[in-house]
């Protein structure tokens, strides 16, 4: 921890904390558990569906269960839909650059044509 | 000019006990930074922020070159997805057992935290083991490293993400034997978190992974 960094246990109620968003928010371990339940028949179904084989439907099918198991693991695992918006914008500015950048190299290459 | 300033009334703030001021934003805590953020957990998510580019670079390089092998040998013949599933399950429960580490931190259980840290790390290394299993499969199989722009490139990500597996795993260690020996200095609970959002990215990053490179069908 820097050594600047100090601390101060303020309820949510505070100026700044309100003004970065960031609520008191606490998940219990049961919440955890259920969210990692959820997270494990994702996967299943995403296995399924590619066993039984979905046509063309496939891969939007996969595609849209991947992005929900990302932002579920983000948002609660990680926390970041309770917290402060400049963490937030720390990692999606990455992860926006990131799919933006290479959506256009593929494209470059004619990934999405071909 | 009157020598009397109106002082804003100054109210009382709980101090959070020493070593245990987790620094928690979602939680509403407050930190006397310049940004009233913790300049640590904001390190952390803008390096989380470049790994997103770092995996989207070996990613977009894999879809690319996926279809480009010289020998008959591809994704098709080799992936064992049953196999596949499993490890990946493990990885997602070794998440489970991070968040649940963070937590105990929290509420100042150091016995439950170097617990959940321990399965943690022991889950990842399943998880490692199935990947070195799978790679050893592979070579037999005849995909070597250099076989073709396939291999090399499939290799090279699933490669980095099993380094980033390991790494994970040695800062978990690591932090159950500093815990133990009462090592960490300052804020025990950040410290746990700060590993453990590094380790739901590893987790994360291989959801992605999962997904594009072993179910969708070449």
């Amino acid at each position: 921890m820097s050594a600047e960094t100090t601390h101060s246990a303020v309820p949510a109620i505070d100026e700044k904390a309100a003004h970065d968003g960031s609520v008191a928010h606490e998940v219990s371990d049961k919440q955890y558990v259920v969210i990692a339940l959820i997270l494990a028949a994702l996967t299943a179904l995403e296995v399924a569906a590619t066993e039984v084989g979905l046509g063309s439907i496939l891969i939007p099918a996969l595609l849209i269960m991947m992005a929900i198991k990302f932002f579920i693991v983000v948002s609660y695992f990680m926390h970041l839909k309770h917290d402060s918006g400049l963490f937030k914008f720390s990692f999606y500015a990455g992860l926006g650059g990131a799919l933006v950048l290479y959506s256009v190299m593929l494209a470059t290459f004619h990934f999405f044509i071909s | 000019m009157s020598d009397t300033t109106i002082e804003p009334p100054v109210t009382a703030e709980p101090e959070a006990p020493v070593g245990y001021d987790d620094g928690q934003d979602h939680l509403g805590l407050v930190h006397h930074t310049a940004t009233g953020l913790s300049n640590t957990k904001l390190a952390m998510w803008l390096f989380l922020g470049s790994e997103c580019l770092l995996f989207g670079g070996l990613i977009s390089t894999y879809m690319l070159y996926r279809n480009r092998q010289a020998s008959a040998i591809g994704p098709d013949q080799l992936w064992d997805i049953p196999f596949t599933s499993a490890t990946s399950f493990v990885l997602l429960m070794s998440s489970l057992t991070m968040v649940l580490a963070v937590s105990a931190a929290k509420r100042k259980d150091e016995r439950g935290t170097r617990l959940w840290l321990t399965v943690t790390a022991l889950l990842g290394g399943l998880f490692l083991a199935g990947q070195v299993y799978e790679f050893t499969v592979f070579y037999r199989e005849g995909l070597g490293y250099t076989t073709s722009l396939f291999s090399s490139s499939f290799y090279t990500l699933t490669g980095f993400h099993g380094v980033h597996v390991a790494v994970g795993i040695i800062m978990l260690l690591s932090l159950v034997g500093m815990l133990a020996k009462g090592k960490i200095v300052g804020d025990k609970a950040e410290t746990v978190e700060m590993v453990g959002l590094y380790w739901h990215f590893v987790d994360v990053v291989w959801i992605v992974i999962f997904t594009l490179v072993y179910l969708i069908p070449a």
